[in-house]
């Protein structure tokens, strides 16, 4: 069977969340493999998010929030970097290749950005192949 | 605990047994100190390997359900450690998971970050101090003139007793603090009534940083993480503080944080707080409001001083962890 990666991004409300809207109401065609999750701010997003998503499936973990300087929240999306540059050094260290997860800023005017972006780590996954890390630790036939 | 009351009734049955473990949840529970009278005043062991001789095919005739305990310690690292589980699930009432490694996998449990592969390769070839130039590795079954002898399986993951069979109670701890095992010992001879089956017993329902003495401003930020050898330590400050890092906030606390008394680090042995699933994600939490930066590349030079971050923060609770093993 062809293999369509499976992304999963997280969105802030503000800026990354309206600019995927306008994406889609300027009727620009992107991959349509994404699920995207809105979360409030960048800041919201806790490593346990983008380890579960690997966990169940998820061939890459998309974060998007605002530009540097343009959080809603002021610092939200400085500590959204913090916690991501953190995660990304774990995740390799467990064996997930860096290009799974990428953060990048949108802001809500960048609609056609969005698009690429997705378009763009979708190219890669395809690249990269499918993720291993479901099912790496089988448990559910353990106790049978 | 009171011994007219546990002498009226009739003795708990008693089996404490190590899988993947070190010894020392055993020793834990020796260590109880002349409260082991009391315990086996209350209680007769049954099955405990460390302490006495009885062969497993004993507990295997043992009617279902006829042992009240077991403390089951170890992970489950072989076959052996798993067909003991089963049989130890099915004759137990009451089956605990105690101490880190039955709990989320221990120490042992950090050999999931390598295959069964890599560690036979290591240990039976590669390591400074073996000679073994015929290259001869362990073999499932030996055949000798009495019959064929077979070893136990060893697998490629390391898991918890949970992963393997439904577990009533959790005791955390790398070991457990002999006093809390006491405390649980007691409830279940006196009949006090227990946490619903599946909860963490023994240990406290906060972190470990709220029950600690050391000094603590707002000021979390850090410009640099030190290893504990790197700095003196003033012994008043919190560590994480002074750069070190401590898993205090992602540990459930109920070990009397003795570490840090003992002007060590805490380590995470106790697993993480109630509601919290997987430590180490807890603590990328905390670490990454502590960096103070905004600027990627001085971002990134604060996280090298973070030498480890799986080994770190996941020291006890690989196997139990989101991501459970390294991905191969
Ligand atoms: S981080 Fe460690 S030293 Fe600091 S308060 Fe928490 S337990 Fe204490
Ligand atoms: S301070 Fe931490 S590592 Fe030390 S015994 Fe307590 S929980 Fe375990
Ligand atoms: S609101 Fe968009 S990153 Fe904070």
């Amino acid at each position: 069977m062809e293999f369509r990666p499976t992304l999963v991004a997280f969105l802030c409300n503000w800026c990354s969340y309206t600019g995927a809207d306008l994406a889609g109401t300027s009727r620009l065609h992107y991959a349509p493999n994404i699920r995207i999750i809105r979360i409030m701010c960048s800041g919201r997003i806790e490593p346990t998010f983008v380890l579960k998503a690997f966990q169940q499936g998820a061939d890459g973990v998309l974060i998007c929030g605002c530009h540097p300087g343009d959080c809603h929240y002021q610092e939200g999306n400085y500590k959204c970097l913090r916690r991501y540059k953190l995660i990304q050094k774990y995740t390799q260290q467990m064996g997930i290749e860096k290009e799974r997860l990428r953060l990048e800023w949108i802001s809500a005017s960048e609609g056609k950005q969005f698009a690429e972006l997705v378009n763009d780590m979708t190219k890669t996954l395809l690249q990269v192949g499918p993720s291993k890390v479901k099912g790496t630790l089988e448990v559910e036939h353990l106790k049978k | 605990m009171d011994k007219e009351q546990t002498a009226a009734k009739p003795k708990l049955k008693l089996a404490v047994y190590w899988g993947a473990a070190c010894g020392g949840c055993c020793v834990s529970v020796l260590d109880t100190h002349e409260k082991l009278l009391d315990i086996v005043a209350a209680a007769d062991p049954v099955f405990w390997p460390i302490a006495m001789d009885i062969k497993y095919k004993d507990v295997e005739n043992m009617p279902d359900k006829s042992i009240d305990l077991t403390l089951f310690n170890g992970a489950i690292r072989n076959s052996e450690n798993l067909h003991m589980a089963k049989v130890l699930r099915n004759k137990t009432k009451i089956l605990v998971a105690y101490g880190a490694c039955a709990y989320m996998g221990g120490i042992p449990g950090l050999a999931n970050f390598s295959d069964k592969e890599a560690i036979f390769r290591r240990v039976y070839d590669e390591s400074e101090s073996t000679n073994n130039p015929e290259k001869i590795h362990p073999q499932r079954e030996v055949k000798v003139k009495e019959g064929t002898i077979e070893m136990p399986q060893f697998f490629n993951d390391v898991y918890t007793l949970n992963h393997v069979v439904d577990v009533d109670y959790f005791i955390p701890g790398c070991p457990p603090q002999s006093e809390r095992l006491v405390e649980v010992f007691s409830a279940i001879v006196t009949g006090a009534q227990l946490p619903p089956p599946g909860s963490v017993v023994g240990a406290n329902d906060k972190t470990n940083c709220d029950e600690c003495k050391r000094k603590k401003t707002d000021n979390k930020l850090v410009k640099k993480f030190f290893r504990p050898w790197e700095i003196q330590d003033d012994k008043e400050t919190c560590f994480l503080e002074q750069g070190v890092i401590c898993m205090g906030p992602a540990t459930r606390s109920g070990c009397g944080v003795r570490c840090v008394v003992g002007n060590s680090p805490c380590r995470g042995c106790y697993g993480p707080p109630p509601g919290v699933t997987d430590p180490g994600a807890k603590m990328m939490s905390a670490i990454g409001t502590m960096i103070d930066a905004n600027k990627p590349e001085e971002i990134d030079e604060i996280i090298e001083t973070i030498v480890d971050p799986a080994g770190l923060f996941y020291r006890f609770s690989l196997p139990g962890s989101i991501l459970g093993r390294k991905v191969q």
